[in-house]
């Protein structure tokens, strides 16, 4: 079993497909739940404090926006646990997003950037595509320990 | 309750929501999240011209919509974005322009880091909620009877003594202990006016200090700065019908408001740089061995291009300031490049973000300093007016405004 990083890091599909073939899915929504669960609610309603922002300087400066800070203390963690990623060019909102654009292309680049297996593909707009989409997913999942 | 609805990127994950909800409840208002369909934010561009990469920006331009076509949905509009987000801060201002352009709602901009709490947002919602609450008291366009005024400012405490339309006492000192401070302002008001104390039918305050100084006074309305300058700087303009701009440069932190009617339509309020306040002219009078009262007529015979300012800081700015000197600088230069320095940080920072229509008013005790509405008009290209008492607008503003109460 693997852990493998998705992108859109809040796809629920991707997530799905990747703890379908026996590996570990590394989401956002997961670290949120943590936090939205955890006994000391601060700061409703994702929880997110202060202190999020600046656990973020880890993968970003302090002249990056507090909002990107804030969201990578909860993706970059997840990069760095990862072995493997599959990235979806163009997903669409319906997929999932960050919500922030500059978030986007900083979890793309650290991901890339990481030396790991990555998946690249785009993003399926009709039956035929899609079917081949999954395919190439099970492909790359198959092939990891 | 006041709804307040909230148009903001990454305020969640900055760790600030909170906050927001805490300054909006510390002054009886609510925030509230229009509604929007999947449909709305894919069509944004339609409605709104443009579409950017980050969603949560769609989203917000998509309320944005919702709101112009359903008023009813809320009563002011707080835009909020990262602080240094390009793309953020394009959107934020578009947004405020749709909203400002095409409805009455009073719309607040501003960009937020982690660090922003409650008490920094205080002063902006409670604005935002006194125009919506006192838009009749804010259409007031004439002092009646007897009031008084007190703005107990960072770092003057001013009042003034007005009857029938006219201010008949002024009263000036530097704020040291606030409630003293108030108290002095206030008797060398009366003593000028030339009336009781009891004579007075009521008080209004306004400045940082109103909430301690309007309880030991007892005062009738204690009211934020946003809306008591503004209606402060038209009356004492003339120019309480139609639009415009009010720019008001404290010891502390800058407001730029634009203005329909005498109301609020817009505005920003800085305060995170010292070297665009009042304060970093006083320095500069300091260390020039000027008092600031003669600052602004010295920089009258000054240009700025003879210093070259490397920062806006106030203290590397200063320290460019005594470089130039050192390199043989006139001092008249050097107090217009001070001069110039905090109106371009206005210019730069927060005109950018109201909508700049004439007249253009500048008020507040640096609007007596001359070289610094020089400079405002040479940046914006605009006559730059400022009203007769100007350091008084606060007090001004309170006073009439009070005086609406007396009829209720």
């Amino acid at each position: 079993m693997s852990k493998v990083i998705v992108y859109p890091p809040t796809s629920m599909i991707l997530s799905d497909l990747v703890e379908r073939m026996g590996h570990k899915a590394l989401v956002v929504p997961e670290r949120v739940r943590e936090l939205v669960t955890a006994n000391d609610v601060q700061s409703p309603p994702l929880n997110v404090t202060p202190e999020e922002p600046k656990k973020g300087l880890r993968y970003a400066a302090v002249d990056v926006p507090s909002g990107v800070r804030g969201r990578m203390a909860l993706i970059g963690p997840l990069i760095e646990e990862a072995e493997a990623a599959i990235i979806v060019e163009d997903p669409g909102w319906l997929t999932g997003c960050a919500g922030c654009s500059r978030t986007n292309e900083l979890v793309r680049l650290l991901i890339r950037t990481k030396g790991i297996p990555v998946l690249d593909l785009n993003y399926p707009t009709d039956d035929a595509q899609a079917k081949v989409f999954v395919q190439k997913i099970k492909l790359f999942l198959e092939g990891l320990k | 309750m006041i709804r307040i609805a909230q148009l903001s990127c990454g305020s969640e994950y900055s760790g600030i929501q909170k906050e927001i909800e805490r300054a909006a409840e510390t002054v009886g208002a609510k925030i509230v999240y229009p509604e929007v369909s999947l449909e709305d934010i894919l069509d944004v561009e339609k409605k709104f011209g443009v579409k950017v990469a980050s969603g949560d920006l769609n989203l917000a331009m998509a309320r944005a919509v919702r709101i112009v076509e359903n008023p009813d949905l809320a009563d002011a509009v707080i835009v909020m974005t990262c602080f240094r987000c390009a793309e953020a801060a394009i959107i934020r201002s578009e947004i405020r322009k749709f909203i400002h352009e095409r409805s009455r709602i009073p719309v607040l901009s501003y960009s937020f880091t982690e660090r922003t709490t409650a008490e920094t947002l205080l002063t902006r919602m409670e604005a935002l909620v006194t125009t919506v609450k006192y838009r009749g008291l804010l259409a007031r366009e004439r002092q009646k009877g007897l009031t008084a005024g007190i703005d107990s400012g960072s770092t003057t405490t001013k009042s003034v003594i007005m009857r029938d339309n006219e201010v008949i006492g002024t009263g000036w000192v530097p704020t040291t202990e606030v409630l003293k401070s108030a108290e002095d302002a206030f008797e060398a008001a009366i003593k000028m006016a030339g009336i009781q104390k009891d004579e007075i039918q009521a008080v209004g305050v306004t400045g940082y200090g109103r909430f301690l100084v309007g309880k030991h006074i007892n005062a009738r309305l204690i009211q934020e700065e946003i809306t008591v300058n503004s209606k402060g700087a038209v009356f004492l303009s003339d120019a309480q019908r139609g639009p415009a701009t009010v720019i008001d440069i404290g010891g502390m932190d800058n407001k730029a408001i634009s203005v329909q009617d005498g109301i609020p339509g817009g505005f920003t309020m800085g305060g995170i740089c010292a070297g665009a306040s009042g304060r970093f002219l006083e320095l500069t009078a300091r260390r020039l061995g000027v008092d600031i009262t003669q600052l602004g007529k010295l920089a009258l015979k000054g240009d700025f291009r003879n210093v070259a300012m490397n920062s806006y800081c106030i203290v590397f700015g200063t320290q460019s300031l005594v470089n130039s000197l050192s390199m043989g600088c006139k001092p008249e230069d050097v107090a217009m490049a001070a001069c110039h320095s905090v109106a371009e940080q206005v210019y730069e920072q927060q005109l950018q973000e109201v909508e700049v229509k004439e007249p253009v008013i500048m008020v507040g005790g640096t609007s007596l300093i001359e070289g610094l509405p020089r400079a405002m008009e040479e940046l914006l290209h605009v006559k730059v007016l400022v009203p007769k008492n100007a350091q008084y607008i606060g007090a001004v503003g309170a006073a009439l405004l009070v005086s609406g109460l007396l009829e209720g």
